[in-house]
């Protein structure tokens, strides 16, 4: 059955997309672009499955896969850290192009045997869609596929249970008070941990950002006050150039208990 | 168009999905690797409901979705306890699971 021209100008024009977001999850590194092409697919399925008269899988795949499903990844990504990247060096040797290899031949051995089948003249839906899909949906579910239906309620309980056992964090040892705390903060002192709370990032007159650190006593930045988080992702300002701006009056402090850095820093 | 080239994408993107199931090491990414051959698979379905005039293929990716939302629900859980007792997602040299 040749389609709509319609239908085609719709698939040439989504098709390509598909393909393309799909690669993505082939050649991005990062976990979260895979995570937008894999969602741009999903989406993209919805359409075709409305285009193929199926408007109640069209509306199930947007709710389930692209709200429910992507959006778990999401979450995921999230707690496991966005910037979360392949590592690049290989554990087994040549993995990458046995792994191409394998897939190649996968693509070729499937377009082969379509190729070679014979499917019949196309029917469409027409008929079967009478009574509006959903209804025809739900007579051969709940009709034929009773049983199937049950199996599936047991299978989504039983995966919501696994899902909060799995999760389920159980404490090791005691609750820690404030008592052990502060002991153990006080006993940390010998190896360097500060007593007191960690200095606030540096506030001056023409930035106030937390990338920036505060300068201590000895005008020398504080790695400490500026939060872990962009520290490890390198996002952390250099403070001389904005303590230095107006180079007039403000800097002149520093610049007198800390000639050293000023001098560094340019 | 001939209704066939449905399944050609098809076939496209199933292959895709199990080259990134092979290559990458990331367990978040292959896991989608997975997403994507189901989906494949749903839309093969699909055009196979249309071809035949007959809507239980329909029904049948209908469950395969749902067992799907099922898996990723237990599989995102797995990688969130790996990734808690380890602080990677890598799936280089996870061989917890021998004793």
């Amino acid at each position: 059955m040749m389609t709509s021209t319609g239908e085609a100008v719709l698939f040439w024009a989504l098709a390509p997309l598909m393909v393309l977001a799909a690669l993505g999850l082939l050649f991005v590194r990062r976990a979260v672009h895979a995570a937008i092409g894999v969602v741009a697919v999903m989406i993209s399925l919805a359409i075709m499955y409305i285009a193929n008269e199926a408007p109640f899988l069209g509306v199930v795949q947007v709710v389930v896969y692209t709200g429910a499903v992507m959006m778990l990844f999401l979450f995921v990504l999230m707690l496991v850290g966005v910037d979360s990247a392949d590592s690049l060096t290989e554990t087994i040797r040549g993995q990458r192009w046995i792994g191409l290899l394998f897939g190649a031949g996968l693509l070729v051995v499937l377009l082969g045997v379509l190729g070679r089948t014979e499917l019949p003249e196309a029917v469409g839906l027409a008929e079967a869609n009478a009574a509006t899909n959903p209804t025809g949906l739900a007579a051969i579910l709940f009709g034929d596929y009773v049983l199937g239906m049950e199996v599936i309620g047991v299978l989504l309980v039983t995966a919501a249970l696994a899902g909060l056992v799995l999760t389920h964090r159980r404490r090791i040892g005691q609750r820690r008070t404030q008592r052990e705390l502060s002991r153990e903060r006080v006993a940390g002192v010998a190896g360097g941990r500060a007593l007191t709370p960690l200095p606030a990032p540096g506030v001056y007159a023409q930035n106030n950002a937390m990338d920036t650190p505060a300068l201590g006593p000895d005008g020398r930045p504080l790695e400490h006050s500026v939060p872990r988080v962009l520290r490890i992702r390198g996002q952390q300002r250099d403070p001389f150039p904005v303590v230095e701006a107006p180079t007039t009056g403000t800097s002149a402090v520093e610049q007198a208990e800390a000639p050293q850095q000023v001098e560094e820093a340019h | 168009m001939p209704i066939t080239h449905y399944l050609v994408l098809a076939v496209v993107l199933f292959s895709i999905g199990a080259t990134a199931v092979l290559l990458r090491r990331n367990a978040i990414v292959i896991f989608m690797g997975v997403e994507l051959m189901l989906n494949a698979t749903n839309l093969a379905l699909v055009t196979f409901a249309r071809i035949h005039g007959d809507l239980t293929g329909q029904v049948l990716a209908f469950f395969v979705m749902v067992v799907a939302a099922a898996e990723v629900v237990v599989g995102l859980a797995i990688i969130v306890t790996i990734f808690r007792t380890r602080r990677s997602a890598s799936v280089d040299d996870v061989n917890l699971l021998n004793g």
